[in-house]
């Protein structure tokens, strides 16, 4: 069955090595074997994958590991080691303008996480950085996307713009942006619709609002439970819109949540958040340490 | 017209275009040795109708041995009871407004519960499938009872004589204790209500989703005896090939799949056609710049 652990999986060959008293190239090439695996089985993509296969076999079959006395957990130290080297070493904050408002875009697939984030991320900056933020209703598209968001802005008692379903999501950020001036609003988060990483038109429309005013932060969302395209959709609206961070859903489920590490590395952006909830102070910030270990199975 | 040797850098190809197709390790190895022995026997040299040998054994793989009957089981007389499942964002809120209008232009009469009382927005959106395909929507106030819902939806779907009633309920993941929980009353209300209801308990699962979708499957089948799959979103590029594995580990088939956000965007599953769809296209690629 899926889910077995990076130690679980070493551990046959941890046995025969201790057998022999002696790790050879071919014996680490095995573990190799079972990292690959692990990791795949967690949902990092298989290209990033052999990448970092072939990275961490290289400081394997180095002279420590194969003379220590535990070479299985010192392959194990070397891969999550890299792993969270990859994952981006340090956390990474908010960003906000200099000159207010901040502006925040959520975008994302379908059903990622990208309503519920917005409703978390304003009562976060409400909370935490003593800001005024405004929620914008932008997605025009699915049903009752609008009174999802409302309903939400009420639940938290912020404000939330909105303009229907009949005006462009474009020309309801125009003004909203109106707006937040007038009523004072130093973050304005803007609620998109989820939307396929292949949909011309619909992507076309991020660029649009984009262009309306250069946002401090553009935040992918993601499900955390997402497989080997997590790449695909990273790299799609990371070069459509330019991504400057993004949020991990879901992630208070038990999914290993490699795509983490396969967006990571494609799209070269921090990931700056985890929902671990559907409540609205279930957001936190990641942990790359935290993440390695899941994603192996720790 | 020139073929490609089936070699070991074929066998390869092939491996990794599965495992990017979400089929997961341990399927991908069966079917690769289950290749192999094939290519032996038949003596296959070449890629010319190699296609049709993978696509065989991948549907053995997925069948293992089971009919093939997919159709969803509708009572010839009396109600129908079709329960939608599966965790958070995953489309079970949009397929139910999709079957509903095919089965309403099958002729059915069709009602829907709107049973997710939870998530913000939740019942105004069944509400708006049902106003979009022309069905009544029992409802009660957001926060309210779910296991009530259900049973108000029954006796109504009951005494207006409707034929089909679909429930919806909330997106929980699987590894929530309480919401699971909740899950199994509310499959326990209908099934006191309407003998041998629900009749379908379909599992909504994101094509996008990788090998947590087989953990998903286990828990909700173990919760609320799940009968069937709706493979959603694969309009994107994410092939979902998980469900090769639950069907050959759970028995679970998968019935439908959606194919985008309107009314019309639900088919019925066919096999032949999605087990092409995960390598094909691709080798096709590989062979193209091979030959080049
Ligand atoms: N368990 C859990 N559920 C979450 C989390 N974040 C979002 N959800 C749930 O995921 C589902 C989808 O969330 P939405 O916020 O509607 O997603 P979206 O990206 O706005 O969806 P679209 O607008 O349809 O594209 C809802 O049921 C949310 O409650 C999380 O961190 N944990
Ligand atoms: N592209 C595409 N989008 C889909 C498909 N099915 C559903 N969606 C979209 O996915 C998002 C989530 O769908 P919902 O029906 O709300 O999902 P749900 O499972 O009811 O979500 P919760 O109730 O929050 O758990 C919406 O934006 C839908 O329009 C599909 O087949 N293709
Ligand atoms: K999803
Ligand atoms: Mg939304
Ligand atoms: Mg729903």
């Amino acid at each position: 069955m899926a889910f077995e652990g990076l130690a679980e999986r070493l551990q046959g060959t941890i046995q025969r090595i201790k057998g022999k008293g002696k790790v050879s190239e071919a014996d680490v090439k095995e573990m190799m074997r079972e990292v690959r695996f692990a990791l795949i089985e967690a949902d990092v993509n298989l290209k990033v994958v052999k990448e970092f296969v072939k990275k961490v076999s290289e400081r394997a079959i180095g002279v420590d590991v194969m003379k220590s006395l535990t070479p299985g957990q010192q392959v194990i130290k070397i891969v999550k080691d890299e792993l969270t080297e990859l994952m981006g070493g340090e956390q990474s904050p908010i960003k906000f303008a200099q000159k207010p408002p901040t502006v925040i875009m959520m975008v994302g697939l379908q059903g990622a996480g990208k309503t519920t984030t917005t409703g978390k991320l304003a009562l976060l900056l409400r909370k935490k950085y003593n800001r005024n933020p405004l929620l914008v209703a932008a997605d025009i598209y699915r049903p009752a996307a609008v009174q999802q968001l409302q309903t939400i802005g009420k639940q938290l008692s912020l404000p939330v713009f909105s303009m229907g379903t009949d005006v462009s999501p474009v020309e309801i950020v125009r003004q909203a942006l109106e707006k937040s001036k007038e009523d004072h609003n130093d973050v304005i988060i803007i609620d998109t619709a989820g939307r396929l990483h292949i949909d011309e038109v619909l992507m076309q429309e991020l660029k649009d609002i984009r262009a309306l005013k250069e946002p401090d932060e553009v935040f992918l969302v993601v499900d955390s439970m997402t497989g080997q395209d997590a790449v695909n959709v990273a790299q799609s609206f990371n070069e459509a819109i330019g991504i400057t961070g993004v949020v991990l859903t879901k992630l208070d489920g038990d999914t290993r949540g490699g795509a983490a590490l396969s967006i990571r590395s494609v799209a070269q952006k921090p990931i700056k958040f985890v929902g671990m909830g559907e409540k609205m102070d279930a957001l936190e910030p990641f942990h790359p340490e935290r993440m390695a270990s899941r994603i192996l199975g720790m | 017209a020139k073929y490609r040797k089936v070699d070991e850098d074929f066998f390869e190809e092939l491996e990794d275009l599965l495992l990017q197709a979400d089929v997961g390790v341990e399927t991908v190895m069966d079917l690769m040795d289950a290749l192999r022995f094939e290519v032996q026997r038949k003596n296959i040299k070449d890629t010319a109708g190699i296609q049709s040998v993978i696509s065989e054994k991948l549907v053995e793989i997925y069948e293992s041995g089971e009919d093939e009957f997919i159709g969803l089981l509708i009572q010839e007389t009396g109600l129908t009871v079709i329960l939608f499942v599966g965790v958070n964002g995953v489309g079970k809120t949009t397929t139910i407004g999709k079957l509903a209008h095919r089965l309403k232009e099958q002729g059915k009469t069709v009602m829907l519960a709107a049973g997710d009382t939870f998530r913000a927005g939740a019942i105004e959106q069944l509400q708006v499938w049902g106003d979009r395909v022309g069905v009544d929507v029992i409802k009660q106030n957001e926060g309210s009872d779910p296991a009530a819902v259900m049973y108000d939806a029954v006796r109504a779907a009951k005494s207006r004589g409707v034929d089909i009633l679909i429930c919806d309920t909330a997106g929980r993941l699987q590894n929530k204790v309480n919401l699971m929980n909740e899950l199994q009353k509310v499959h326990r209300v209908i099934e006191r209500e309407v003998p041998g209801a629900p009749h379908e308990v379909l599992l909504a699962l994101d094509a996008t989703t990788g090998q947590n979708a087989l953990i998903q499957a286990q828990a909700f089948k173990e919760a609320t005896n799940v009968t069937g799959i709706v493979l959603t979103k694969l309009d994107g590029t994410a092939k979902g090939g998980i469900v090769l594995a639950i069907r050959n580990k759970l028995h679970i088939p998968v019935k439908f799949v959606g194919l985008g956000e309107k009314m019309d965007d639900l088919q019925p599953f066919d096999t032949e056609k999605y087990v092409y769809g995960l390598f094909a296209e691709g080798l096709e690629q590989e062979e193209a710049n091979e030959l080049s």
